[in-house]
Formats: C-alpha cells, sequence, structure tokens
C-alpha cells in the first residue's frame, strides 16, 4: 500500500493540538497507524514474543482502534486494564477513564456503545458479578462492546484465584462469550470480538474470557503483527440500531412507552425483542467460524476417548493427550472457542465416534458438561463424565485427567455418567 | 535423569526473589531455544511469608499451565520452608515424582524429621544442598544474590538453559527488556541498585554469583552431562561489557 493509500484509510481525521501534559504538536500514536481489515491483519507477517497474557491483550487493544476504556481495577484484570492506561497515554486509545466501580463501569461503557464509538471494558469474578445487572441489558439494548473478562473465585471462601464458574452466570444473557485457552488466544481473539460483535447482523457485546494468572500472570508465546497497523475503526453510521447523540440526549432511553409497561402488548415485545436477540447470537457464528478458523478445534478425531473443553482446561488436555499418545493411546479432543454461540452442530458431528467422554472443568457448577450433555443427548451412545473437575482456584493437574482416563479403563469407577 | 520435561516448584520466602528467579530461569530457557512456561502462586505479597513459583521447561512445546501439583524438581530458597513449614506445601515434598531432584539452599544438611527422611527415601529423591546464600554473601557481598545462587544451581543439574543464556536472561532482566514482576519487585531494585553505584556492578556480581554455584554443582558431581563450564571471565565481560551506566 503507498503511503498516500495508507494516509487515505487511516482515520486521523481528529487533531490533537496542545493535550494536556502534552508537547506542542504531539499526535496520538494510534493516528500514525495503518488500517488493514481483520482478515488482512491475520495474514500479515508476525513476529513471536514470549509474554503474559496481560501484555497480550495490550497488544491486541493497541491493535484495535479502541475509542473509549472504562474499568474499574480488580485482580486479576487490574493489570491489563494498567498496561491499557499506557495505551491511552500513547494515543492508542481514544479515551480512557477508571470507573467508581462495576456497576459504573459496565452502566458508562454502555453509554459509550450506544454513542457509536468502540468501546471496552474487562474485569474479573465478583467485579463481573457486581456488574452483571448493567452487563445483562447490553445484549437487548443492542450495544456491540468487547468486555476482557479474567476469571477469578466469585465463590466462598473468597480467594483471588481463577475459576471460572462466573462464566455460566453470562451463558443466558444474550451476550456473545469466547472462552480463550492461552496468551495467543487472548491475543487474536479480542480483535475478532470487537468486529464480530459490531456486524450489522449481530450488533451484540462480546465477553472475552480467559483464566485468571494462569493466563494473565503467565508467559507464553504470543505471534503479531507489527504495532503499525490496527483493524479499521467502529462504523457508528452502519449501526443496526441509531447511534445516540450525547450533545443532545434522548429524553428517555426506550422509544416505546408499552415496553416499561405490564401489559399484554409488553410481553409480546419483550418476547420479539428476546428472539432477536438470541438470532442475533446465532447469526454471529458465520463470522466467528470464519475469523477462528471453525468454532472448534478437534484433535484426533476419531478417537474413541475424546476431551471436551474450553479454556485453560485445554491446555492440560492437549498435554494428556500427548502423554496417551507417549503411551500408544489415541485420545482425542474438541476444543469449544465459543460457547455462545455454541456450536451444538460441529459438537455432534465431532463427537459421533466417541464411547467415552470427559469434560474437565475449572469450576464447581460443570456448566460445559451441562451444555454437552443437552446438546449430545439422544444424538450420542458414548458415556459422559461430568470432570475431571477443580476450583476454588487450583490448577488441573494433567495426571488428574489420566487417572480419570485409567480408572474409566479399567472400570474402576463409581463415578456418576450420563 | 532421562526426562524430556522438567516441571520445577520454587519454594521459599517474601523477598528472597523467588518469583524473579522463576522468571530468569524460564526467559533463560527461551533464549537457549528450548519452550517454558512459568506461573508463580499468588498469595499475600509479603517478607518472609511463603512464595512458590512454578516453571516448566522442555525441549519440546508446552500446553500444560497452571501450578505444579507433581514436580520432578523442587528448589527450597530457604531452610524455614523446611524447619519451620513455611511454605504453601507440606511437607515440601509432597507431589515430587519418583527419582526427583530437591535443591536445598543450605550450607549444612537440613536435620529431617524421620517422617520426612522416609518421604524422601521410599520416592528415591535425590538432596543436593547448594550454599547459595553463603554464596552469594561471599561473592557478590549481598544475600539478595541468593536466587541468583539458585539459578545458577539449578541450571547446572538440569544442564539447561547453558550457562551464557542464563546470563542473558539477568541482563535481560536488569537492563532492556526489564523483566516486571511485580510493584514490590520494582521498590527493591531501586534499593538495590543504590547498593550497586553502577548497574554493570550490579549485573557481574549476578553473573559470579550464576558462575560460582554453576560450578559448585559440577564440582561437587550433581551437574547434568550436559551442564559445561565457560570461561567466568568471559560470561561477566558479555554480559556487562556493554552497558555504559
Amino acid at each position: 500500500m503507498s503511503p498516500q493509500t495508507a494516509e487515505a484509510k487511516s482515520n486521523s481525521t481528529s487533531k490533537h493540538v496542545n493535550v494536556p501534559g502534552k508537547p506542542e504538536g504531539w499526535v496520538p500514536a494510534g493516528d500514525l497507524q495503518e488500517i488493514v481489515t481483520l482478515e488482512e491483519m491475520q495474514k500479515l507477517p508476525k513476529e513471536t514474543i514470549f509474554m503474559t497474557g496481560s501484555e497480550a491483550a495490550r497488544e491486541s487493544i493497541r491493535r484495535a482502534n479502541v475509542d473509549m476504556a472504562i474499568a474499574y481495577p480488580i485482580t486479576p484484570q487490574s493489570e491489563t486494564m494498567q498496561q491499557a492506561g499506557y495505551l491511552f497515554d500513547e494515543g492508542y486509545i481514544k479515551d480512557y477513564y477508571r470507573a467508581e466501580e462495576e456497576i459504573g463501569t459496565m452502566s458508562a461503557i454502555s453509554g459509550a456503545s450506544r454513542a457509536g464509538v468502540r468501546s471496552l471494558t474487562a474485569t474479573s469474578g465478583p467485579g463481573l458479578m457486581r456488574g452483571t445487572e448493567a452487563i445483562a441489558s447490553w445484549p437487548g439494548a443492542r450495544t456491540p462492546i468487547v468486555m476482557l473478562n479474567m476469571c477469578r473465585v466469585i465463590n466462598t471462601p473468597l480467594a483471588i484465584q481463577p475459576d471460572n464458574t462466573e462464566i455460566s452466570f453470562l451463558l443466558n444473557t444474550g451476550m456473545l462469550v469466547m472462552h480463550a485457552e492461552n496468551q495467543q488466544d487472548f491475543f487474536d481473539w479480542p480483535l475478532i470480538a470487537f468486529i464480530v460483535s459490531e456486524e450489522v447482523d449481530v450488533t451484540l457485546p462480546c465477553t472475552v474470557s480467559v483464566d485468571g494468572f494462569f493466563v494473565t500472570h503467565a508467559r507464553g508465546n504470543v505471534a503479531m503483527c507489527d504495532k503499525k497497523y490496527k483493524i479499521p475503526p467502529r462504523d457508528g453510521w452502519r449501526n443496526a440500531v441509531p447511534s445516540m447523540d450525547n450533545e443532545n440526549p434522548p429524553a428517555r432511553i426506550s422509544r416505546d412507552a408499552p415496553i416499561q409497561k405490564s401489559n399484554f402488548i409488553s410481553y409480546h415485545m419483550h418476547a420479539s425483542w428476546q428472539q432477536e436477540v438470541f438470532s442475533a447470537v446465532e447469526r454471529s457464528a458465520k463470522y466467528f467460524d470464519k475469523y477462528l478458523g471453525g468454532l472448534i478445534e478437534v484433535v484426533n478425531p476419531d478417537a474413541e476417548e475424546m476431551i471436551i473443553a474450553s479454556g485453560a482446561a485445554v491446555s492440560q488436555a492437549r498435554e494428556a493427550v500427548r502423554q496417551e499418545e507417549e503411551k500408544g493411546n489415541k485420545v482425542g479432543l474438541i476444543k469449544v472457542k465459543t460457547i455462545r454461540p455454541w456450536p451444538r452442530e460441529q459438537i455432534i458431528a465431532a463427537a459421533k465416534h466417541a464411547k467415552v467422554i470427559l469434560v474437565p472443568e475449572f469450576n464447581q457448577t460443570g456448566w460445559l458438561h451441562k451444555d454437552v450433555c443437552t446438546t449430545l443427548y439422544g444424538k450420542s451412545t458414548a458415556s459422559i463424565y461430568p470432570g475431571p473437575r477443580v476450583f476454588g482456584g487450583m490448577t488441573m493437574p494433567t495426571e488428574l485427567i489420566l487417572d480419570w482416563l485409567k480408572d474409566i479403563r479399567e472400570k474402576n469407577t463409581s463415578r456418576n455418567h450420563f | 535423569m532421562g526426562v524430556k520435561r522438567y516441571n520445577v516448584r520454587m519454594a521459599g520466602l517474601g523477598g528472597q526473589g523467588v518469583v524473579t528467579a522463576s522468571h530468569i530461569l524460564s526467559n533463560g530457557v527461551v533464549i537457549s531455544g528450548g519452550h517454558s512456561s512459568l506461573v508463580p502462586f499468588f498469595g499475600s505479597e509479603k517478607r518472609n511469608a511463603p512464595v512458590e513459583s512454578y516453571v516448566r521447561i522442555s525441549a519440546d512445546v508446552i500446553y500444560e499451565i497452571g501450578e505444579i501439583i507433581y514436580p520432578n524438581i523442587i528448589m527450597i530458597f530457604h531452610p524455614s520452608v523446611i524447619t519451620l513449614g513455611k511454605s504453601y506445601t507440606m511437607p515440601f515434598y509432597t507431589g515430587l515424582k519418583e527419582g526427583g531432584v530437591c535443591v536445598i539452599n543450605t550450607g549444612t544438611p537440613i536435620p529431617f524429621t524421620a517422617d520426612e527422611q522416609k518421604g524422601l527415601d521410599v520416592n528415591d529423591t535425590k538432596v543436593y544442598n547448594v550454599p547459595c546464600t553463603e554464596i552469594a554473601n561471599k561473592v557478590a557481598k549481598t544475600d539478595l544474590a541468593t536466587n541468583m545462587g539458585m539459578c545458577g544451581a539449578i541450571a547446572a543439574v538440569l544442564g539447561m538453559p547453558d550457562l551464557v543464556s542464563l546470563g542473558g536472561s539477568v541482563k535481560d532482566r536488569f537492563i532492556g527488556k526489564g523483566i516486571v514482576v511485580s510493584g514490590g519487585t520494582a521498590a527493591l531494585d531501586s534499593a538495590i541498585e543504590k547498593k550497586f553505584a553502577k548497574k554493570a556492578k550490579l549485573l557481574e556480581a549476578n553473573m559470579r554469583t550464576l558462575y560460582a554455584t554453576y560450578k559448585y554443582v559440577i564440582d561437587k558431581g550433581w551437574g547434568h552431562p550436559d551442564a559445561n563450564l565457560v570461561d567466568e571471565e568471559e560470561l561477566v565481560a558479555n554480559a556487562c561489557g556493554t552497558v555504559n551506566v
């Protein structure tokens, strides 16, 4: 691309002259970036850097052309949003502030999205719970927002450790839910989340969840393109829902009074409204499929013993698959990338050879297991085992998965299965 | 040891640089062309509180993440991890795989209880006592270099990373890429930097400590066949020669 074209394509329309605290003539670094489509970005030459998940998220945000970021610090999310603060200082994020708590955060970022700008927030377990009242209203308000969620224990006893039960609370809100496995996913997926959530026939918020500490505070290899590139800005004018003019705010947000009354019309309206939200979730699948290279990844597709997992449990399962391979056993793995949209047909197809299915999870509730059982009911003859599960922040040793497989093979288990 | 992958659990006390040591070891392995990942255990970040950090090392790609429950190497940075039970993992060898190695920072053998001795014996554990703090005091003139000593010792035991890569990792830590472990560590940095007028001096002291414990392990016959000494002056010059501070 010639420099002229690059300039023409860049959105450096804002002239930041005499920004307080910056030298005269300071130009935000984001204005100097070159815009490429996400497809183009995915094909650019990449450099591999050994970095933490928080740093990977920072590099993703740097390339994401974010207009507005609002967050309230909570462990283990704090480090990422501290890094986002540096990006704001350098001019990669146009506006950024620390809210006063999570209800405020999640309400405010919704306002940003309604105004038509690309909006980012991030939180963790208890903060997510506090903000859920506002979060649950996002999908129906059709607000594209990317929320990074660094999972953390929410139940008692209190802990700051990773545990992803909180994801179960997001599954029925109507928002898009991705569950990243590692640092590379945590770089790649926020960019995908922005683009998909802003598609006209989607127009929904998207969370990119990741298991806290295990990914955010640990280092892994991340391949990324040069920081001189960014994805295109959000096109507020082509929103499915008209952007709000914050200079002249509407007297009331809801345009139809009946929706706020409990009467027959409002029930109809609510039903069609929600039907449309969940249809939009399904419509997002084609975009995720394109950018993620499939909603699921399958290792050893013809194996009779399969592991179905998401997030950090996938990494543990990969190691279990490898160690079984060293012993001469073939174990399969299905990595579920998007929990919403739920890849129902893909999982049915990928699990059709399975006789035994394990669903390892980093939580007590087994939300993935429930969805797997619902999906495979009547479609598979496999015995589906609810685990292994670890929670409260405990890690999942590969040995635990290997033990379960061994016990099942030797019929040495009284574990319930479905 | 015939193992292709090492899972290392480091245990010590807050302020000893356990987490920093894990970053340096891990980064050293990556510099040497291997694969590594690490995760610290996040408890209370304060002086003398128990600290654990976990490092995975492999010649091949690593998938597994999270804390290491079943290590094949454990490193004890302070005797009171064992004698006073200052540890998240009790007893200290819990989960150590059969034929595993335990490197302890001590000049004199730890008086294990009968149960501890039995626990080590039935598991065929090799215990290597390396006086890292003594060596740090002697070579670097500060016990703050204990963690460097532990890095040198473990690199010799495992035969990876090589001394030059490990030195490169220490250099990354203090100069250039600047691996930041936590806010508390940054504060300690400024304290230690005052002690050493120039970063180059600090780096040199650390390099010489690394070298001394690496050599100690080899001299004791505990070194991996792949562990090779390099010229000490060359190692120091490589790390410090280009530093103009």
